[in-house]
């Protein structure tokens, strides 16, 4: 069931596209049941998870690695689940009247809020550390698409990158830290590493995984200094604001802190870290909403003010770890209590506001403070909603958020009487920020009301006159701020009900919901806390009064603060920088990257013979060398030397052609038969090829480059060659493998029937590399014809005359019919005995130097004999294939020979053989490798002709 | 062997970041050699028959290289009437075999600068 959870708004999020249909009403009611059937089903779960039951279920995802769909609904789960779901529902209620129905951004809107929804109930129920990671990227995803829904608007685009890199890049620190986690324990669920947390402290891995987990936290509940994202987030519609940027997404951080502190509480860095950031977060944030003018900036802020207000108090709870007894204990927890209580309470008012502020400014047309007020008399509902929300954050009896407010106060003047984990008699410090932070807060609270509702209606720097909002709009404020006077009466049904056990999961080892028993009141006493909020409240009322006098506005900076400038300039910095270093070395010219490839191949090589200690250079493995091998050799390179001097086309290429004869010799020498016939087929086969094309080229110039290129390129050249040539001798001095073909040499006959090995390899253990080779054969030859006939059609009149001339030039230079009569007598008696040796070497390929490759090769140098004692148009005339069709003819029967072993239920290519007494042949051997090699015969000679043809223009 | 494996790549390499369309043809050609007799090296030279199985012999050369060393013929040999028809048709279309590199160079140094 816990999965359905996370599944069912995935699987909204995919049908929403398909409801095009149902154009008449607004997609958001089919939405709507979506988070409120979840939301429903939490609440069922409530009194099982009150009672301390907690839900586990688990499915393996990658076992391997130790990651597994292992989710977990404690209390803390549960509540924030309630959270995602309810104010989910609330806010897609809110959006059905906020956005147009019309227009066709909204399904995408949906979907993106789905996904949140799910990623988001992905993150609170994962029980692993890694599924928890994907989901919170994916948050950060949706956040990413909703901030950027009006994304025609260049600040959308700029919030939405801004938020995304910011809590991305903490992101990625969270998931290091999440790996030392594992590195130290072995494990990524959650409970198996709490319940090796007490042997954590003392690991070197305890302290980088803390800081790295706690940036996540920090970056993405927008805490001092990477908050900069959240005021940028406004940009987003407003229903998303409220459910985002307020309620769910940024209370991820808080959510993670709690649930990592039975892992790192009791660790004064964590203490420290975790408070003085809250504070110092709570302090500035709300500083800074004072300064605002826009409505949304200042709930923005208000927000981060929040957040570090909750974040400090999960960090100064965590000072009850420190203490053995009990009572004490509970003394320091109530800060906890307090930071799951100030939680609900916060997402209550906060939501609410921020839906009255999408009211305003659907209804205005602006949030700009210093256009608006005296909005209470035209509408009365939503001045109330505020109101009460407004007096909730300020921490006002008789709402919720006063009773928050009091534990908070209540937490931090509890900590002046820590005395672990260095703790100085200046902790006094800590309750004057807080006390200074709330006053702040109860100003900007009463300027979003006063400021807006109150004063003077300035009706005339309005596009339209405001009215009251629809029941729409309405009622999911109403709904969500009436929680607020119910909480304030009922808290301890509340407490019982869902802090308790909250508190109790995060606290960890040990403590029951019976023992985190919560009880909370309005009246204490004269309590010092009373007094501070009487003070803040006089002084706030004070502050109020008189704050623009202080010429605090900030109207011209917004935006343009340092941290702001810091993260625009870092951007860019970046962004030039890396322009700049990649200019520098991607130049465009094909000849540079190719340097850089060889050199760093040759470093490569080099390093690595270097520094391997089981390479070694040998000679002992050599052969006696013969003089004839040497001469050979001689012969080949002093070749293969000639050809960068060669003077003219023809001379360069039949130095290649010498070269590779001069291989085939070596071939022939060092027992490989097959090599030496393909080779020279081959061999022969290109130099036609050349010839063929030689005469369309200009001659050849001779090079005059400036020795500069002529000298990098020959030290680059030497480079690649005496690398080469160590790589040479290392792999004969040592091979520290034994070599596999011990295996090819003793089952190519038991298990596949043939006796050269070489051929055996081809067809039958390594098929795919040959099955594959034709197809690339194929692909070339594909590609020659594209290029020359699709080039030519689409050439202009120009080439087309080109084309002839250079035609004409070749009928004059290049006789395409040999006129010489013994070459066209013997040719026919030759061709037919140079087929029929094809056929034998294909028969013979199995057992006999030979194959499918070099006896299709050898057809076709056949064919191409013929071509030049008779002419193209004869041989076509006579054999009329079509050689592409050739080629798929070949190719499809490899193919098919391959797959059909799959009906005999054996894995692709594999062969079988067999004995057959045949005439005139005798005991033959057929296997069907055979069938394929066929295959490989016809592609290949298709192949071969279709190039042949098409280079000469004829076909 | 080793160091005509050498020599025959640092032609092939040589001539393939020469400017010429044909000789870098040509250089891979070259440099197709040198690889296969370098995996042939690889394998160990002459110690062993050819690896056709008669019964008679009791050693055989290395017949891996060798399968490897047949299919990258056949490739190289599509690969290079491929080169080929690119060659004559950037010839066709530009006028001219070599390759142009002085606008990349410029703006390279543009660049940089």
């Amino acid at each position: 069931m816990l999965h359905l959870l996370i599944l069912i708004p995935f699987v909204g999020a995919a049908l929403i596209p398909l409801m095009r249909a149902l154009p008449r009403i607004h997609p958001g009611w089919a939405v709507l049941p979506v988070p409120a059937a979840l939301f429903i089903y939490l609440l069922s779960r409530i009194p099982a998870i009150s009672e301390g039951k907690t839900g586990f279920t688990t499915l393996p995802w990658m076992p391997g690695l130790g990651i597994d769909l292992s989710l977990t609904l404690d209390g803390w789960s549960l509540l924030f689940a309630l959270l995602i779901t309810g104010i989910g529902s609330l806010v897609v209620g809110y959006s059905m009247s906020y956005m147009g129905k019309n227009a066709d951004s909204i399904r995408n809107f949906y979907v993106y809020l789905l996904l949140f929804m799910g990623a988001m109930l992905g993150v609170v129920l994962s029980d692993n550390l890694m599924v928890l990671y994907a989901f919170w990227e994916l948050t950060s995803v949706a956040s990413f698409l909703l901030i950027a829904f009006w994304y025609r608007r260049e600040r959308s685009r700029y919030g939405a990158l801004k938020s995304m890199l910011i809590t991305v890049f903490g992101g990625l620190a969270m998931f290091a830290g999440f790996n030392l986690l594992y590195a130290m324990t072995g494990t990524y669920s959650i409970r198996e590493i709490v319940s090796q947390a007490a042997s954590l402290p003392e690991h070197s891995m305890f302290l980088p995984a803390l800081i790295l987990v706690l940036l996540g936290a920090f970056t993405k509940s927008a805490q001092f200094p990477f908050h900069i994202w959240l005021p940028d987030a406004m940009e987003a519609p407003t229903p998303v604001s409220a459910y985002l940027h307020s309620a769910t997404m940024v209370k991820a951080g808080l959510y993670l802190v709690a649930r990592m502190s039975p892992i790192f509480a009791g660790s004064s860095e964590w203490f420290w870290i975790v408070s003085l950031v809250g504070l110092t977060t709570l302090l500035y944030g709300s500083f800074k909403a004072i300064r605002q003018t826009d409505l949304k900036a200042l709930l923005a802020y208000s927000t981060i003010s929040q957040l570090g207000l909750i974040m400090s108090l999960l960090g100064v709870g965590s000072a009850a770890v420190f203490y053995d007894d009990p009572s004490q204990a509970a003394f320091f927890g109530l800060a906890t209590t307090a930071a799951v209580f100030h939680l609900i309470n916060h997402a209550v008012f906060k939501g609410s506001l921020f839906m009255v502020v999408g009211i305003v400014d659907h209804e205005t047309n602006t949030r700009d403070l210093r256009k608006l007020g005296g909005l209470m008399k035209l509408m009365p509902v939503t001045f109330v909603i505020a109101l009460i929300g407004a007096f909730s954050m300020a921490g006002l009896p008789p709402f919720s958020g006063f009773l928050s407010k009091e534990m908070f106060f209540t937490a931090m003047v509890n900590i002046r009487e820590f005395d672990a984990a260095g703790a100085q008699s200046w902790m006094l410090v800590l309750p004057i920020i807080a006390w200074a932070a709330s006053v702040f807060t109860f100003v900007y609270s009463m300027i979003l009301v006063f400021k807006t509702f109150g004063g003077r209606l300035q009706i005339e720097k309005l596009d339209k006159p405001p009215h009251e909002a629809s029941a729409g709009l309405l009622t999911p404020p109403i709904l969500l701020v009436s929680l607020a006077v119910v909480f304030a009466f009922l808290p301890n049904q509340l407490a019982s009900a869902l802090i308790g056990p909250a508190v109790a999961a995060i606290r960890g080892n040990g403590l029951t919901v019976q023992q985190a028993h919560v009880s909370i009141h309005f009246w204490h006493g004269w309590t010092p806390e009373l007094f501070m909020t009487l003070g803040v409240v006089i002084l706030g009322i004070l502050l109020y009064r008189t704050y623009t006098r202080f010429s605090l506005l900030d109207r011209e900076w917004s935006g343009r603060d340092t941290l702001n400038r810091a993260y625009n300039a870092g951007l860019s910095l970046l962004e030039n920088g890396g322009r700049r270093v990649t200019n520098l070395y991607m130049t465009g010219s094909v000849r540079r990257y190719l340097i850089y490839i060889l050199l760093f191949l040759t470093a490569a090589l080099c390093g690595t013979l270097l520094f391997s200690p089981n390479i070694r250079l040998g000679m002992e493995h050599y052969a006696p060398i013969t003089f004839y091998e040497v001469a050979m050799v001689v012969v080949m390179l002093a070749a293969a030397a000639a050809v960068p001097f060669a003077r003219s086309r023809v001379n360069a290429i039949l130095f290649t052609g010498a070269v590779g004869y001069m291989v085939t010799a070596l071939f022939l020498v060092f027992r490989a038969p097959d090599l030496a016939l393909t080779q020279m087929i081959v061999e022969t086969v290109s130099v036609i090829l050349f010839l063929l094309c030689f005469k369309f080229l200009p001659k050849l110039k001779r090079e005059k480059e400036k020795p500069v290129f002529k000298w990098t390129n020959l030290i680059v050249a030497a480079g690649v060659g005496i690398t080469m040539t160590l790589v040479a001798l290392a792999a004969m001095g040592s091979s520290p493998f034994e070599p596999i073909s011990e295996y090819f040499l003793r089952e190519s006959y038991e298990s596949a029937g043939g006796k050269n090995v070489v051929n055996v390899i081809l067809v039958d253990f390594r098929g795919f590399d040959t099955l594959f080779e034709i197809m690339v054969l194929g692909i070339a030859s594909l590609g020659i014809y594209g290029l020359v006939k699709l080039g030519v059609q689409a050439s202009s009149s120009k080439d087309e005359a080109d084309a002839s001339a250079s035609r004409l030039r070749q009928r004059q230079g290049f006789p395409l019919v040999s006129n010489d009569v013994i070459l066209r007598t013997l040719s026919r008696v030759i061709v037919l005995i140079i087929i029929a040796f094809s056929l034998y070497l294909f028969f013979a390929g199995h057992n006999n130097p030979g194959g499918g490759f070099i006896a299709a090769l050898m057809t076709a140098s056949a064919l191409i004999l013929l071509a030049v004692a008779f002419g193209m148009e004869t041989v076509r005339r006579v054999i009329r294939v079509n050689y592409r069709i050739l080629t798929a003819v070949g190719l499809s029967i490899a193919i098919l020979t391959a797959s059909g072993s799959f009906l005999f239920g054996v894995p692709f290519l594999s062969h079988a053989f067999g004995h057959f007494h045949l005439p005139i042949l005798g005991d033959t051997e057929l296997a069907t490798a055979v069938l394929f090699d066929l295959g490989v015969y016809l592609a290949v000679v298709g192949v071969v002709m279709n190039i042949i043809f098409t280079i000469k223009g004829e076909d | 062997m080793a160091i005509a494996v050498g020599v025959l790549f640092m032609i092939g390499v040589y001539l393939i970041l020469s400017k010429v369309l044909l000789r870098v043809i040509l250089g891979t050609s070259l440099l197709t050699h040198g690889v296969h007799l370098l995996l042939l090296t690889m394998a160990g030279l002459k110690r062993g028959d050819a690896p056709v199985l008669n019964g008679g012999s009791k050693t055989y050369t290395d017949p891996l290289p060798q399968a490897l060393i047949l299919t990258s013929i056949v490739i190289s040999f599509g690969v290079t009437a491929l080169y080929f028809v690119l060659a004559y048709r950037a010839y066709q279309t530009r006028g001219t075999d070599e390759i142009d590199d002085q606008d990349a160079d410029a703006a390279g140094k543009e660049g940089a600068s």
